[in-house]
C-alpha cells in the first residue's frame, strides 16, 4: 500500500458523455466532469471541493458508470455519488447521456424540494440560490406531495447569521466549515431522519472570527448574512470585486454594492459557486471583513465581479453589456414615454442608507425614517 | 430430523455456563485453530466452507476476509455485529443469551485469523441484559485462559470487548456501526474506502454477524470441507431462522437447508402451521425489508417447483416473483391479516430509522409512510397506488447505504403482489374500515407455463 | 439536582475507556450516556450531557448530536417507568395495537405522554427483536413478553408497588 502512495500520479483517461479527458489518477468523477465543464457537468448540492469529507449525501450528483474501467470494462449496478468515486482508466461515465440518471436526478430534485417551503420570494438567497437552479433544470412544475410541509421551531444562532431551517437541505457543508475552519463547533446536525436538523441545541451564538464562511458554504437559505437581511435582491446589487489588508483573512472580497453603499461583503466564488483559492489557499474571509466593513472607503475597488451572463445577477452587472437598441423615441415622434407614477415619489426605498441599518431592514424603518421626513417638513 | 451445530447444546441445562460449556466439548476450535492452524489456514477452511454471511447480504465470509488489508504496523479489528434490528430477526440474541460461549469461541477463532488482538460486540442498546451475559461469559474465558496475553502458549493475544448502542436500526449497516463504535452517530459511511481498507478508526476492519462468528466453531471443529457437505449447493451448512408471526410454534430453529418452506411452516419440528385453523395468505422469509411473496407463490416457485429454504430457492425469480433468505426473520401472516396495514407498519418503521443523511432516504420513506396511512385509514386515491411504486422506485438503490433498498423493497413487493388489496382499500374506504380483504386468491394454484 | 458521578462509576467511565486505543475515548461515549441516564434520574439534561463531555474531552455539541440520534435516550424527563411498547409488523400481528389501547384504558395515556403521578410514561417503540414472543414491551432493562390484558395488570401493580424496576 505504501508503494502505491509514492507511486507519481499518473494520468488516466476517462470518457463522460462521449467526451473523453486526462486528469491525475485520483481526481473523482465530478472533478473530470468539472475540466470539461458545461452541461456535462453533475450539479452537486452538498460537495464542496475546499471541505474535507464533504460529498456524497444529496444525491444529485448521481451518474452511471457504463465501464469501470479498461482492465475491467463491466458497469456498475448502481448508479454512484460522482463526487465521491475516483475515476479509473479507461472509465465511461454517463450523464446527460443516460436516462436512468436523469430520472433518478428528477427524484432527488423533487425529494429536496418535498418539504422545502418554496419561500423564494422572501429569501435573501434568492438569484444565487443552488436548490433555485436544481429546481429550474430538473424540477418538475408542482409537487405530488399532498401533505403539510415539515416545519421547524426558529433558533437564533447569533447577530451576524440568521438559521432557517425550514429551508435546510442538510448537506452538513457548516458543519464542516464549523469543524476545519474554526477552534470549537457549537452547532451539528441534532435529531435523525425526517427530523435531522441544523441547530445548536442550546440557542447559542455561533461566535468565532470564521464562522461567516457557513453562509458562503450554505447552497440554500438557510443560513443568511443578518447585516444584509432584507435589504435588497441580489440581482439589484452590483457585485465588485475589492480586497484590504487583513490581518485574519486573505481580505480578497466581493463587495455587493448599490450605488456607492456597500450592502454586503462575501467571499469571491468561482464558476462553482465554491469559494476562489488563492495561491492554492481557500480564499475564506474573516467575520470583520464580512460584517463590519461597510463603507466603500474600506476597501480598494478591483472592478466588476466577473458574473456568469446567464445568472439573473449578471442583470446588475455593466462589463460589456449592450443595450437593446430603444426604438420607443422615436416611434413617439422625439417624445419621451410618460411613466404613470414616478416610484420615487411614493416610496422611500432608495432614500434609506441601507448599508449602515444595524439589522434587517423592515417595514420599521421605513415607517420611521418617513416620520422623521415628515416632521422636518412640518 | 435436520443437522444441528449451532443450538445442539442449546438445551442442555446451565450451558450459558463455562464449565458446563466447556464439559460439552467447548473451546475446541480454539486449541485447533491455535496450536495446528496458520491465521491464513482459517480462512482457508471458511474459504472452503463456503460460508456465507447471516446478517442479510449473504455475501461469502472467506472472500470478505481475504479483502482485509494487511498493512504492517497497524492495528486491525474484527466487530462483532449484535446490533439485531430487522423486524422478524432474533436468532442472534438467542444464540447470545443462551450459548454465549459460542460466539465467544467463534470470536477467538475469528480474531486470530484476522490478527485481530482487540475485538468488539456491538450489540443493540435494547438487549440490556444481554451485554451482562457476554461480559461475564468474557470473564470466564479470561480466568480459563481463552483471552487476555499469549493465549495457549501460542504469543497469540486477545481481548474482547461489548459495546451498547442506544436505539438505531442504522447501526446494524457495518459502516454506521463504525461510526456508533467510534461514539458518533449512526451514520453510515460513503464507500469506497470499505471497511476492509479503512473501518474502525481508520484500521482495516472485517464486520461479520453473530451466527456467522458462531458457525467457526463447526467449521474448524470438523473442517471446512465437511461443513460444505451440508445443505443444498451454494446453500452450506445450518441457517438460524426465527420465525414469528402467525404460527402456532414461533422460535428460533436451525435448519440445514434442505427443507422445503411448506414443510419449515407445517411441520411440528419447526413453526407446527397456523393457529386457530386460518390459512397461510403471505409470508415475508427473510426479516421486513425482503418482498413479501403471498401464499401461492411462496410454496412453489413460478416455474411450479417446490421453494426450499435455501438461498437460491427462496430467490428464485428475483423480485418479480422470488424474495431472499436475508436475515432469516420468517414472517407469517394468516389470511385474518391486512398486507397494507403490515406494509403501512413496516413503511413508519423505515420512516423512524432513517438517518437522515441522503436525500431519498429522509424525504422518500416519510412520503411513503404518509401515502401508507392514507390508503389504510380510507383515504387514498387510485393513483396514491401508481405514486408510492414511483416514489419507491426512486428511493431503490440511490441511497447511500442499504436502508433506502430495504423501505423500498417492502413497499414494491407488497404492490406487485397484493395490488388488488390496495385497490380495494381505495373502492371500499368504509367496509376496509370494518373488515379486512382476507384471503382472496392469494393461495390460488398458479398458471405454470410449459416449458 | 446534582450531576455528578460518585467515585465507584467514574471508576465504571475509566473501565469503559481503558478498552479503546489511546486517544479515542469517545468511543465510551454511548456507555457513558447511559449510565449518567440510569444516574441521572432516567433523562439527559443539558448539565448532564456537558458533564460528560467534560469527562471524555469532547465539545458538547459532540454529546447533543449522539443523545439526540439515538431513541434510547430520552432528552426530556419521563415517568418512573417507562413503558416502551413494539409496534413494529411482528408486533401488530400479534396484537400490540390492542396492548397500547389497554394500557391508555388502565392510565389514561397515549403514547409520549405521562400520568399525573409521574409514575408512568408511555412510549411507541420501533421492533426490539422480540418477534416471536409479540406483544412486548420494554420495562428498563428487561422484556416482558406475550403480553396479555392480565400481565398488563400484573406488571402496573407491581411498579405501583415498586418492585417491577429493582
Amino acid at each position: 500500500m505504501a508503494d502505491e502512495i509514492k507511486k507519481a500520479p499518473a494520468a488516466v483517461k476517462v470518457t463522460i458523455d462521449n467526451i473523453t479527458v486526462e486528469v491525475p489518477a485520483g481526481t473523482t468523477i465530478l472533478n473530470a466532469a468539472r475540466q470539461i465543464g458545461g452541461d456535462v457537468t453533475p450539479p452537486a448540492m452538498c460537495y464542496y471541493s475546499k471541505l474535507e469529507g464533504s460529498g456524497g449525501k444529496c444525491r444529485t450528483c448521481l451518474v452511471e458508470v457504463a465501464a469501470g474501467s479498461a482492465a475491467d470494462p463491466r458497469p456498475m449496478p448502481k448508479l454512484v455519488a460522482s463526487c465521491r468515486t475516483t475515476v479509473m482508466d479507461g472509465m465511461v461515465v454517463k450523464n446527460i447521456t443516460s436516462d436512468r440518471v436523469q430520472d433518478a436526478r428528477a427524484g432527488v430534485v423533487e425529494f429536496l424540494l418535498l418539504n422545502h417551503p418554496l419561500d423564494c420570494p422572501v429569501c435573501d438567497q434568492a438569484g444565487e440560490c443552488h436548490l433555485q437552479d436544481l429546481g429550474y433544470e430538473h424540477g418538475k412544475e408542482g409537487t405530488r406531495y399532498e401533505f403539510n410541509r415539515r416545519t421547524f421551531e426558529k433558533e437564533d444562532i447569533g447577530p451576524t447569521i440568521q438559521l432557517h431551517m425550514n429551508r435546510c437541505i442538510l448537506c452538513y457543508r457548516c458543519t464542516y466549515v464549523a469543524d476545519q475552519l474554526t477552534d470549537n463547533r457549537v452547532h451539528g446536525v441534532l435529531d435523525r431522519g425526517d427530523h435531522a436538523q441544523i441547530s445548536t441545541y442550546i440557542s447559542k451564538a455561533i461566535d468565532n472570527n470564521f464562522s461567516g464562511n457557513m453562509i458562503d458554504v450554505c447552497p440554500v437559505g438557510a443560513l443568511t448574512d443578518k447585516t444584509f437581511r432584507f435589504k435588497n435582491r441580489v440581482w439589484f446589487t452590483k457585485p465588485v470585486d475589492a480586497h484590504r489588508d487583513c490581518p485574519d483573512c486573505c481580505g480578497k472580497v466581493t463587495l455587493w454594492q448599490r450605488g456607492d453603499e456597500v450592502l454586503r461583503v462575501t467571499a469571491r466564488k468561482d464558476e462553482w459557486g465554491e469559494v476562489k483559492s488563492y495561491d492554492g489557499k481557500p480564499g475564506w474571509i474573516c467575520n470583520t471583513c464580512r460584517f463590519e466593513k461597510k463603507k466603500a472607503s474600506d476597501w480598494t475597488i478591483e472592478g466588476p465581479t466577473v458574473i456568469n451572463r446567464h445568472s439573473v445577477i449578471s442583470q446588475g452587472h455593466y462589463l460589456n453589456k449592450q443595450q437593446p437598441k430603444e426604438t420607443i423615441q422615436e416611434v413617439m415622434g422625439g417624445l419621451k414615454p410618460r411613466l404613470l407614477m414616478d416610484i420615487h415619489e411614493v416610496s422611500e426605498v432608495n432614500k434609506l442608507e441601507l448599508s449602515e441599518l444595524p439589522g434587517a431592514a423592515t417595514s420599521q424603518q421605513y415607517k420611521t425614517n418617513s416620520n422623521e421626513s415628515s416632521n422636518k417638513t412640518v | 430430523m435436520g443437522r444441528k451445530l449451532l443450538l445442539e447444546k442449546a438445551h442442555v441445562e446451565n450451558i450459558r455456563s463455562y464449565d458446563v460449556y466447556r464439559k460439552e466439548g467447548g473451546y475446541r476450535s480454539v486449541e485447533k485453530a491455535l496450536k495446528t492452524l496458520s491465521p491464513d489456514q482459517v480462512t482457508e477452511e471458511v474459504k472452503k466452507s463456503g460460508l456465507r454471511g447471516r446478517g442479510g447480504a449473504g455475501f461469502p465470509t472467506g472472500m470478505k476476509w481475504s479483502f482485509l488489508a494487511k498493512p504492517e504496523g497497524v492495528p486491525r479489528y474484527l466487530v462483532v455485529n449484535a446490533d439485531e434490528s430487522e423486524p422478524g430477526t432474533f436468532k442472534d440474541r438467542y444464540l447470545m443469551e443462551f450459548i454465549p460461549h459460542l460466539l465467544i469461541e467463534g470470536m477467538i477463532v475469528s480474531s486470530y485469523a484476522l490478527g485481530s488482538n482487540n475485538s468488539y460486540i456491538y450489540i443493540r442498546g435494547e438487549y440490556a441484559w444481554i451485554t451482562h451475559i457476554l461480559e461475564q461469559a468474557i470473564e470466564e474465558a479470561r480466568q480459563n485462559g481463552w483471552l487476555g496475553k499469549n493465549i495457549l502458549g501460542t504469543g497469540f493475544d486477545c481481548d474482547i470487548f461489548v459495546q451498547r448502542g442506544a436505539g438505531a436500526y442504522i447501526c446494524g449497516e457495518e459502516t454506521a456501526l463504525l461510526e456508533s463504535l467510534e461514539g458518533k452517530r449512526g451514520n453510515p459511511r460513503i464507500k469506497p474506502p470499505f471497511p476492509a481498507v479503512k473501518g474502525l478508526w481508520g484500521c482495516p476492519t472485517v464486520v461479520n454477524n453473530v451466527e456467522t462468528i458462531a458457525a467457526l466453531v463447526p467449521i474448524i471443529n470438523e473442517g471446512g470441507e465437511e461443513y460444505a457437505k451440508i445443505g443444498i449447493g451454494k446453500s452450506t451448512g445450518t441457517k438460524l431462522i426465527s420465525a414469528c408471526g402467525n404460527i402456532n410454534k414461533p422460535g428460533v430453529y436451525e435448519i440445514d437447508m434442505t427443507i422445503s418452506v411448506e414443510e419449515f411452516i407445517y411441520s411440528d419440528e419447526y413453526c407446527g402451521g397456523i393457529p386457530k385453523g386460518r390459512k397461510l395468505k403471505a409470508c415475508i422469509p427473510g426479516g421486513s425489508s425482503v418482498p413479501i411473496l403471498p401464499a401461492n407463490l411462496l410454496l412453489k416457485t413460478a416455474k411450479g417447483e417446490t421453494r426450499m429454504m435455501t438461498y437460491e430457492s427462496l430467490a428464485d425469480g428475483g423480485f418479480a416473483t422470488g424474495s431472499m433468505m436475508g436475515s432469516g426473520g420468517f414472517i407469517v401472516m394468516d389470511d385474518s391479516q391486512c398486507v397494507v396495514r403490515h406494509t403501512y407498519t413496516l413503511a413508519r418503521f423505515y420512516r423512524h430509522e432513517s438517518c437522515g443523511q441522503c436525500s431519498p432516504c429522509r424525504e422518500g420513506t416519510g412520503w411513503m409512510e404518509k401515502i401508507l396511512w392514507n390508503i389504510e385509514t380510507g383515504k387514498g386515491k387510485m393513483s396514491d397506488i401508481d405514486l408510492l411504486w414511483d416514489i419507491q422506485r426512486k428511493i431503490e438503490g440511490n441511497t447511500i447505504c442499504p436502508l433506502g433498498d430495504a423501505a423500498a423493497w417492502p413497499v414494491a413487493a407488497a404492490i406487485r403482489h397484493f395490488r388488488d388489496e390496495f385497490e380495494w382499500h381505495v373502492t371500499n374506504p368504509q367496509e376496509a374500515q370494518q373488515r379486512n380483504y382476507g384471503l382472496a386468491h392469494y393461495a390460488d394454484a398458479l398458471a405454470v407455463p410449459v416449458a | 439536582m446534582n450531576s455528578q458521578f460518585s467515585e465507584a462509576q467514574l471508576q465504571e467511565v475509566k473501565r469503559l475507556t481503558s478498552r479503546y486505543p489511546e486517544g479515542r475515548q469517545k468511543s465510551a461515549l454511548i456507555p457513558v450516556l447511559h449510565l449518567a441516564q440510569n444516574t441521572f434520574g432516567g433523562w439527559l439534561s443539558k448539565e448532564v450531557m456537558d458533564y460528560v463531555a467534560g469527562l471524555l474531552s469532547i465539545k458538547p455539541i459532540e454529546v447533543y448530536e449522539v443523545a439526540s440520534f439515538y431513541t434510547m435516550f430520552n432528552l426530556q424527563p419521563v415517568g418512573k417507568h417507562l413503558l416502551e411498547v413494539c409496534q413494529t409488523g411482528p408486533c401488530m400481528l400479534n396484537g400490540s395495537e390492542s396492548i397500547i389501547d389497554y394500557i391508555y384504558e388502565k392510565l389514561g395515556i397515549r403514547p409520549g405522554e405521562t400520568t399525573a403521578d409521574g409514575l408512568f410514561t408511555l412510549k411507541t417503540v420501533e421492533c426490539l427483536g422480540a418477534c416471536g414472543y409479540a406483544p412486548m414491551l420494554q420495562l428498563g432493562e428487561h422484556y416482558r413478553e406475550h403480553l396479555t390484558k392480565e400481565k398488563i395488570d400484573a406488571l402496573i401493580e407491581s411498579c405501583k408497588s415498586n418492585r417491577a424496576n429493582a
